[in-house]
């Protein structure tokens, strides 16, 4: 019998497959670099990186259900919760934690200390504008799509910029009812 | 706020304290981004032979950093200078700390002996690729074939490197051989040298 109920990020994490985050880095570093030699535009880039993020996050939310035991959040706080200890855990190794709750409770900081993407970088001047980890509010953005909660995510801090953490801020614009023909099978 | 941030923050990328390199991120993360990286380019791209040019291109910037990475790491800031040093460092240390194993193979090419081959029966970057019929001979190993240019090219061993199916008797799935093909003045020089 599989274990019931969600399992730990941690555990999860230990129980999969992994890859040294080096290789992870440095490619994404040559992906923002060939954006940034196809696009010019910083703003283009940022762009696109949210849409690759997107992209991942579509898909990526079904090994997140099938590995993590995660049921329906009952609310978008939970949700936000599991995102940052479980979520973030289980692909990239690193533990979020959840601040800044707005007072209808739609709108949220996720932080993250560690950052994968970002070992060995540095803005240039000319790259003031990029978002250089926006490849993760749009996985983010795509993943929660797909458990119809429809957010809009900015970043707040950023240490390439030189804040002391990576912030994310998850806002929940609305939540789509499930309408026939449901998608699950239940 | 003193001892807050957990992380002390460096003016300079330079400052920082290079990481011993064991953190690791699961493997999906990076078939998903490895994924984007080649439906991306597959977009900028009218055939075959120019998707894999862009591959390597992103390897080859990949494999830059990894050399002096690795130089500065795990060999006390020397680099090879001799042909089959640099090759075994390529097969060996850059394979481990890339792949998390040793290649399992590295062969001198038996008809010219300017070529040699690295094989991997497995390639990682090939694990969760499917190649459509219609585009034939593509290898996603570019990228990793980009990669070992990019060390070979560093260290002052230009090459031109490829990727190739190699089906095998008896499997499922061919291997992926790394065709090194090294530039004349790499082995007029290892002659020199003796």
């Amino acid at each position: 019998m599989p274990p019931v109920g969600p399992r730990s990020g941690d555990a999860i994490f230990a129980n999969i497959e992994r890859v040294n985050a080096e290789l992870f880095t440095l490619t994404y570093g040559a992906i923002v670099r060939q954006l940034l030699t196809d696009l010019e535009e910083v703003e283009e880039v940022n762009k696109q990186l949210d849409q690759m993020g997107y992209n991942i996050g579509i898909r990526l939310i079904d090994e997140f259900l099938a590995k993590s035991n995660v049921s329906r959040c009952v609310d978008f706080k939970e949700t936000a919760e599991v995102i940052a200890k479980v979520g973030f855990k289980m692909f990239l190794g690193v533990t979020a934690s959840v601040t800044n709750w707005d007072a209808d409770g739609t709108c949220c900081s996720i932080v993250l200390e560690d950052n994968p993407l970002v070992d060995f970088v540095e803005l240039p001047d000319t790259c003031q504008g990029l978002y250089y980890c926006n490849i993760l509010s749009g996985v983010v953005r795509g993943a929660l799509e797909m458990v119809s909660m429809k957010t809009e995510i900015s970043w707040i801090r950023d240490m390439l910029r030189g804040d002391d953490a990576f912030e994310l801020q998850v806002k929940l614009l609305k939540q789509i009812p499930e309408e026939y023909p449901y998608k699950d099978d239940e | 706020m003193i001892g807050v941030g957990k992380i002390k923050q460096y003016s300079n990328v330079l400052d920082k304290p290079l990481s011993k390199g064991k953190q690791e991120v699961s493997l999906s993360a990076f078939a998903f981004l490895f994924s984007e990286l080649v439906q991306y380019n597959q977009t900028q791209v009218d055939n075959i032979a120019e998707l894999e040019r862009r591959l390597e291109d992103a390897g080859y910037a990949v494999g830059a950093r990894v050399l002096e990475l690795l130089c500065h790491r795990d060999k006390g800031n020397r680099r090879e200078t001799r042909l089959l040093g640099i090759l075994s460092f390529v097969h060996s240390t850059v394979w481990k700390v890339l792949f998390g194993k040793v290649a399992d193979s590295l062969e001198k090419g038996t008809e010219h002996e300017d070529e040699y081959m690295i094989s991997e029966k497995e390639l990682l970057v090939n694990r969760f690729i499917s190649i459509p019929k219609d585009m034939g001979t593509f290898n996603c190993g570019a990228f990793v074939a980009g990669i070992v240019r990019g060390v070979l090219d560093g260290a002052g061993f230009p090459a031109v490197v490829t990727a190739h199916f190699v089906p095998v008797e008896g499997q499922h799935r061919p291997r992926t051989t790394i065709l090194i093909k090294f530039a004349e003045e790499v082995l007029r020089r290892e002659a020199r040298l003796g």
